[in-house]
């Protein structure tokens, strides 16, 4: 573990991705503390330029609402979303690839052609129609984007198990008498673990874009602030009021930025023969 | 002697980077190369030899670099060349032929075409003429039919063959000194013969002096003038092969030559009751087209307390027997019957259940351990798994680890924690972990060092007779087998061609091929 630590802290990058989520974080936890009140309450009025005074720092929108705001409580939204759509992801794609490596042959070739129709359907496009189909909620927006992300996971699982289950502890165990759940259990995932978290972490990030697109559109939960939502809402307007798409778009930006730097780093540190080389 | 030495090295120091278990891969070591002779660097593991042959080529890893002393090479101090020096000196002035030849081929490339390309980088030759030296070179390090070979990949070559062209590349711009990096390890006893004398035969032919770097004392004994040895960087003796291995000096030495495995015959009953035996196992691989009998109609029967050693070259199906016999694979036709039953068939539970009795040790120690498993854990999960309390089968495993000669605190500590040889070990008490009855090793000493080998012979020896073991030793090494089994099974292209005592095979092989592993075999001396 401090290896572990001491091998990530060597990369620059990882340290500032770090640094930066976790301000994002902080905020998005603290916003009913730093915005007390309803973000979709009208405080002001409308078109507020951003740093005119302390009140208002990022200005305010259309109909007057606070932009900043709107971003703290959009980051929670954001990162709620990203974080257990993930988790979904990876619940359907670990069971899936690891059967399908373990034990090959025909449940090989059945889960993974049902793994290829959901790779072979625009991700995009079929999030869109199960959202549109459940009505548009945090629930199904997550559930949406669970279900067009396993799919990679389940593939990297796959290869992964494979390999491993060739190696010769693994044939070990087979021998010691261990059942079949427990080998995959205990001795193969286990192993399998490292790129499956540098993956899960850049899997947050391209979930959080995907919450951000869909709500772009219009897709997004209604009774919840978003990023993608404010983009969408003020791309009407965006020659007279600059600021309504330009913070929550570097606000996407940064987030996604610090996940893939940590995401980086990550793979540096548990695979660190297959690193860069650091003399 | 009035002629120089080729090359010579003077108190060479190469440091390691920080954090290196120890601060100098190599200290204060003073080699000479004369034309003509071979020079054997021997030692274990991590002894540093292999650096010394990279830092004549200025081939050290990043992070590893000359700390003292040069290199002359014709007189020049070659020690802090640029690379572009480097570049010239490599190939033309000195050569080098790896261990794995499969990796020092490019695999997209003929072997005529890689062959020509070396004369292409120094720019020598021209374009016309590359080719047909490539051919002639071909031909002269004895490749089978080089005017087809020469069109040839590399994957379409065996072992040998690759050798050979790698050899051929290192000839090509008659190189005054030959340094070679075990190039014999990755090849099989008849094949290793082969490319020995080969060596031997062009160095004679060209005058070139050789560096031979090996663990194998049988190698040295077969081809070396000189030989240096080499403990944990530090050259503790050197001297005429004649001397070093006949009278050696310095205890380390005799302790590694000591170590080396020699046939004892024993004049124990033979035994007669047999524990298992394998009816007509037929096992095929196939790949496309390509059918690979790995096993061919093997019948045997592996006696009560007995050592039966499967010796083979590799490709022979030595291992597909084992791992038939331990169920890994499952056999196309032919039972495995033990106490009257045909354990081939088992599945599910029952299978699980039989398990017990026949227990593996592997071959890689390295790759045979579960990583993130603690050694508890490695031991106690098998007889767990059978339905043991825990803290019974902690006690076990406690008990076990110090009858592998381990501390019971090696419970608590990680693989990665542990030597090769003391990693084997701990895979033996696991194996010993379920109180099998039958023990099937692997290639179980291969990867280890002499000395450590001859430990963990010495320990599995002991072990048998303690505990009343059957063991099935599957090994490519003749003198291993000679050493610890009772009978020999000598398998060939998936068949038993022979089968009979340690003396009887030995002594008096029945068949050609045995005959020629015999004399194929380095260093194997068998009292007449």
């Amino acid at each position: 573990m401090k290896d572990f630590w001491h091998r990530f802290r060597a990369n620059k990058g990882g340290i500032i991705g770090l640094a930066l989520l976790a301000a994002i974080v902080a905020v998005a936890l603290l916003a009913p503390l730093l915005f007390p009140g309803n973000p979709w309450k009208m405080v002001a009025r409308p078109f507020v330029p951003p740093f005119e005074g302390m009140k208002f720092p990022l200005g305010t929108d259309t109909v007057g609402r606070n932009v900043a705001a709107g971003l703290a409580y959009g980051g929670r939204v954001s990162l709620l979303v990203g974080l257990v759509s993930t988790l979904a992801a990876l619940l359907i794609g670990i069971p899936v690839g690891a059967l399908a490596g373990y034990f090959g042959g025909r449940i090989d070739d059945l889960l993974m052609r049902v793994t290829e129709f959901f790779q072979t359907v625009p991700s995009f496009a079929l999030a869109i129609v199960i959202v549109a189909i459940f009505q548009p909620s945090v629930v199904s927006i997550t559930l949406a984007i669970g279900i067009v992300s396993w799919p990679p996971v389940a593939r990297l699982v796959r290869g992964e198990v494979m390999s491993l289950r060739q190696r010769e502890y693994i044939e070990a165990a087979i021998l010691q008498g261990l059942s079949t759940p427990a080998i995959i259990l205990r001795q193969i995932l286990p192993n399998a673990v490292s790129p499956i978290i540098v993956m899960a972490s850049l899997m947050v990030a391209s979930a959080i874009l995907l919450e951000s697109s869909l709500s772009f559109l219009g897709l997004g939960d209604p009774n919840l602030m978003s990023w993608g939502y404010m983009i969408g809402a003020a791309r009407t307007v965006i020659r007279q009021a600059w600021w309504l798409s330009l913070f929550p778009g570097v606000a996407i930006v940064l987030t996604v930025l610090a996940l893939n730097l940590i995401g980086e780093s990550l793979n540096d540190a548990l695979n660190p023969r297959l690193s860069r080389r650091r003399s | 002697m009035d002629i120089e030495p080729t090359l010579s090295i003077e108190h060479l120091t190469v440091d390691l980077p920080e954090g290196a278990d120890r601060p100098h891969a190599i200290r204060d070591v003073s080699l000479q190369l004369w034309p003509g002779r071979t020079l054997c660097i021997v030692g274990e593991s991590g002894s540093g030899k292999s650096m010394s042959a990279n830092a004549v080529m200025g081939l050290l890893p990043k992070g590893v670099s000359v700390g003292a002393g040069r290199i002359l090479f014709g007189g020049r101090d070659i020690t802090h060349l640029s690379e572009a020096q480097y570049q010239e000196l490599r190939g033309q002035g000195i050569a080098m032929i790896f261990q794995e030849p499969m990796t020092a081929l490019n695999p997209l490339m003929r072997i005529g075409a890689q062959i020509a390309e070396v004369f292409e980088a120094h720019g020598r030759l021209a374009p016309a003429e590359r080719a047909a030296r490539a051919l002639q070179l071909l031909r002269e390090v004895g490749i089978p039919d080089p005017e087809r070979a020469q069109f040839a990949y590399p994957f379409q070559l065996s072992g040998g063959q690759r050798q050979r062209v790698v050899i051929a590349m290192a000839l090509a711009l008659e190189p005054r000194v030959l340094i070679a990096d075990e190039p014999t390890t990755a090849l099989d006893v008849t094949t290793q013969a082969q490319i020995l004398r080969l060596i031997k035969d062009l160095q004679t032919r060209h005058g070139m002096a050789v560096m031979f770097v090996t663990h194998d004392f049988g190698v040295v004994s077969e081809i070396a003038d000189d030989v240096a040895v080499i403990e944990l960087g530090e050259l503790v003796e050197q001297g005429p092969a004649e001397k070093v291995l006949k009278a050696p000096d310095h205890p380390y030495t005799r302790r590694l030559i000591a170590a080396i495995p020699t046939v004892e015959f024993r004049d124990e009953p033979a035994r007669e009751e047999p524990l298992l035996r394998v009816r007509d196992l037929v096992k095929e691989f196939r790949t496309g087209a390509r059918v690979v009998k790995a096993s061919d109609h093997v019948t045997l029967d592996l006696m009560r307390g007995e050592t039966l050693g499967i010796v083979g070259e590799s490709g022979s199906g030595k291992s597909t027997l084992g791992r038939a016999i331990v169920q890994l694979v499952t056999p196309d036709s032919g039972t495995i019957e033990m106490d009257g039953k045909d354990i081939s068939h088992l599945r599910g539970a029952a299978l699980r259940a039989h398990r017990k009795r026949i227990q593996m040790i592997f071959q890689d120690p390295y790759a045979s351990l579960n990583p993130r498993a603690r050694i508890g854990r490695i031991l106690t999960e098998g007889p767990i798994a059978h339905g043991r309390p825990r803290a019974e089968a902690e006690a076990r495993a406690r008990e076990l680890l110090s009858l592998v000669g381990l501390k019971a605190s090696a419970m608590e500590r990680f693989p990665h924690e542990f030597s090769g040889g003391q990693r084997q070990r701990i895979g033996i008490a696991r194996a010993l972990a379920l109180e099998p009855e039958i023990i099937v090793a692997d290639e179980a000493v291969s990867a280890l060092d002499v000395s450590v080998q001859a430990q963990v012979l010495d320990l599995l020896e002991d072990l048998k007779q303690r505990l009343g073991l059957t063991l099935l030793f599957v090994t490519h090494d003749l003198r291993v087998a000679g050493k610890i089994c009772d009978r020999i099974a000598v398998m060939q292209k998936g068949r038993v061609v022979e089968l009979g005592s340690v003396e009887q095979v030995f002594r008096a092989p029945r068949e050609a091929y045995t005959r020629s592993l015999l004399d194929a075999a380095p260093g194997l001396e068998v009292q007449p």
